[in-house]
């Protein structure tokens, strides 16, 4: 009988190991496509269909390939990696063996390999989200990186001037220096506004352990217990687990802050009730820019492209029109950041 | 014929379970509207050219090294009955801290190596150890302290690599150790291709490949031609049977588990010694879960779970030119799942198959039959009761 139920339980861990969501979807078949720009795309792990990071990413793409009158099903090529991620490489060399051109890694956690494949590949150009790449030294890559902790730190002022009880979360998915750079924006932000602040912070998985971005559940636990603790807002930078943030924020009716896209277009109706803002990461507009510089020979490779509060490419969504009463003050500090007389920590 | 008959048995409900999971899979790709025979195609299309063929084999062989290393740790434990889930945990705390060793010193190369190897498998063994050290002074189920012991490898491996052994620099995406040198990595062996007269691939074949074959080879000969592998099965079918007959049964669970977690150990180490040469925070996580199937898939013995580990990496090959042909990467993993979960059904009723054909023969000589014999222990009712069909009962 323990036998039994001990068997089951190593059978559903071993389905669960196997079980993964990664999902591609309608990318084209190589060869055959109308224009010359034929665009291959390695997603993160989670794919599309995120709703934030991946998703933003192949939107950029889509926007830049339609506007070069190329066909989105035909000269984009959409991979996804496997759950445990051991076949990146393998992506990154089979889509510049296809001939596409330009590359675009979505994620840091393709920085360990991209150097050298784009290396191996000197007439594929390559690009990488959020990894600089100007230490490299490989001509054909480009890093669109972005200052997510000034984004974060106006997160930290909305939330510090909207909260009643002095009392804010942060819930980030896996410990990383990226998610790091969010946390230390939000806390600088909070506390230039109430400097007695409460911040709770809780990480949904320790470093080396990417679960943490596809948790919802977790997600949900974790921003439960920071509502019950007496926070009113829960800003939250941990990718599809931020689902479960948005659901904790409807259960206990206090509000929440999305990130990466504007998540309050994406909500339904009732969590659109509580999200108040979200720290847009326009990877969109990133990807896109990289894409047209490229089909006009603009390319610098070897170089990083900063995105920041001066560039557009970090701002505040304003929909649903939450923070439009501290408008001002939210602009007073953009300003600030812009003008470097404030500069916002990367580290917590 | 006794023999084939008996070999046809036990690969009949492997053979079986892959073509559920095919018919299966076929069946879910019709659902979402594509055409299962481009995807069989794509299964079996190693590439145009023989470099691009022969890269196929090296990607196929190199996952497949860590799944074998993988499902031989669990299938060590399987075998004596006991469910090391832990794997995952173990082969992590090993590789952390082998790959902090491997940088810290400077060795002759062949020594250095041999250090890495040796602080790995010491690292799993007494992490496996201590799940066995609860499970014989306080009875605590192994399957649970295991999986318990994971969350805490996870969360120390990660503290260690964030703290002490961190060797990128701050602010970098990705934390690693600092790189393994040049004298403590394995070199590839592409040369192989050379010799058997094939194109080289672009790839480097894992080097590591050799002793994962030395391993599996060891861990067969121990479990098959020693006293302690027959202690080990004996007390796996029936522990009070073995205990009566003065096997130490406590002695055992540490022993088998020391071993486990041993090989464990080695699950990392070709990546870490082969490609990444440092840990880090993207270093490859789930082998040990991945395992268990395997483990299943091949039925606990050595030679079947390189079967199954090649299969699954077969497999997972496909998953990139699967997306270039428009259909989802997930077939692959649908595929492994059915696999896996058709291959335990798959497995009784071919038990019950035998047992049938065994009671139809008329009694004499048990379900077995004469081939008892292959095992080295004593004769008697415990020596006549291990034979292959056994075993899979107690998996």
């Amino acid at each position: 009988m323990t036998k039994a139920a001990a068997l089951l339980l190593a059978g559903s861990l071993a389905l669960a190991a196997c079980a993964s969501d990664d999902e591609s979807s309608s990318g084209g078949t190589s060869g055959g496509g109308e224009g010359d720009l034929k665009v291959g795309v390695a997603y993160d792990t989670g794919g599309r269909g995120d709703k934030s990071f991946n998703d933003s990413a192949i939107a950029g793409v889509e926007a830049a390939v339609k506007e070069a009158g190329g066909d989105v099903t035909e000269d984009i090529q959409e991979l996804s990696p496997n759950a445990d991620g051991s076949d990146r490489a393998e992506l990154l060399t089979q889509l510049a063996e296809n001939g596409f051109n330009p590359v675009i890694a979505v994620g840091f956690a393709y920085g360990d390999i991209i150097g050298d494949i784009a290396a191996e590949y000197p007439d594929t150009q390559f690009a990488i989200v959020d990894t600089s790449v100007s230490e490299m030294g490989v001509d054909n890559l480009t890093g669109l990186v972005f200052a997510e902790e000034e984004g974060s730190f106006l997160a930290g002022v909305a939330a510090a001037s909207k909260s009643a009880t002095n009392h804010v979360g942060f819930v980030g998915g896996q410990e990383s220096p990226l998610i790091a750079k969010f946390q230390a924006g939000f806390e600088a932000g909070a506390q230039a506004v109430k400097p007695d602040i409460t911040i709770d912070v809780k990480y949904l998985s320790p470093a080396g352990d990417p679960s943490g971005f596809g948790d919802p559940e977790g997600g949900k636990v974790a921003a439960q217990g920071m509502y019950q603790a007496g926070a009113d807002i829960v800003f939250h930078a941990a990718g599809g687990s931020g689902e479960g943030v948005f659901e904790a924020a409807v259960e206990a009716g206090q509000r929440a802050i999305g990130v990466d896209s504007d998540q309050y277009l994406s909500a339904s109706a009732e969590q659109q009730a509580v999200i108040m803002t979200s720290m847009l990461k326009r990877v969109d507009n990133a990807v896109q820019g990289y894409i047209e510089d490229f089909a006009a020979g603009d390319l610098e490779g070897g170089s990083d492209i900063l995105n920041n509060l001066e560039t557009g490419g970090i701002a505040l969504s304003t929909s649903g029109g939450f923070i439009d009463d501290i408008q001002g003050v939210i602009e007073d500090y953009r300003q600030q950041i812009i003008d470097g007389d404030i500069e916002v920590p990367t580290t917590p | 014929m006794n023999a084939l008959r008996r070999i046809g048995a036990s690969l009949f409900a492997p053979a079986l379970a892959v073509v559920v999971a095919i018919v299966l899979t076929a069946i879910v790709i019709l659902v979402i509207g594509q055409d299962p025979a481009v995807a069989l195609r794509v299964l079996l299309d190693f590439g145009d050219t023989p470099a691009q063929q022969t890269q196929s084999i090296v990607v196929i062989l190199n996952r497949a090294v860590p799944l074998f290393l993988a499902g031989l740790a669990v299938a060590v434990a399987f075998r004596m009955g006991l469910f090391n889930i832990g794997v995952e945990g173990q082969y992590r705390m090993a590789t952390v801290i082998a790959a902090g060793v491997g940088a810290a010193v400077v060795l002759p190369a062949p020594l250095h190596v041999l250090l890495i190897v040796v602080v790995a498998m010491t690292v799993g063994a007494l992490w496996a150890g201590i799940v066995a050290v609860l499970k014989v002074t306080r009875g605590v189920s192994e399957v649970i302290s295991s999986i318990m012991l994971n969350f805490i490898a996870l969360g120390t491996a990660s503290f260690l690599l964030t703290g002490p052994l961190r060797g990128s620099e701050e602010g970098a995406a990705i934390i690693t150790t600092t790189d393994i040198p040049e004298s403590g990595r394995f070199p590839a062996i592409n040369g192989l291709f050379g010799v058997l007269g094939l194109e080289q691939p672009r790839g480097q074949l894992f080097g590591f490949l050799l002793v994962a074959v030395v391993v599996g080879v060891v861990v067969s000969v121990l479990l098959k031609r020693t006293r302690f592998g027959f202690d080990l099965r004996a007390t796996g079918l029936s522990p009070s049977a073995a205990t009566a007959s003065g096997i130490d049964a406590r002695a055992m669970v540490i022993k088998t588990m020391l071993i486990s977690g041993a090989v464990a150990g080695l699950i990392g180490l070709p990546d870490l010694l082969g490609r990444t040469y440092h840990f880090g925070t993207e270093f490859t996580a789930g082998l040990g879960f991945l395992g268990i199937a395997v483990a299943l898939l091949g039925r606990n013995s050595p030679v079947g779970i390189a079967f199954a580990a090649l299969l699954f990496a077969f497999l997972d090959r496909a998953a990139v030119p699967l997306q270039f042909a428009d259909i989802p990467a997930s077939v692959v993993t649908i595929i492994q799942g059915t696999i896996v979960l058709s291959v335990v059904v798959a497995n009784e009723v071919a038990r019950q198959i035998t047992r049938r054909r065994a009671g139809r023969a008329g009694g004499q000589g048990g379900d077995g039959g004469p081939d008892a014999g292959t095992s080295a222990g004593p004769a008697g009712p415990a020596g006549t009761r291990i034979t292959d069909d056994r075993q899979e009962a107690g998996a």
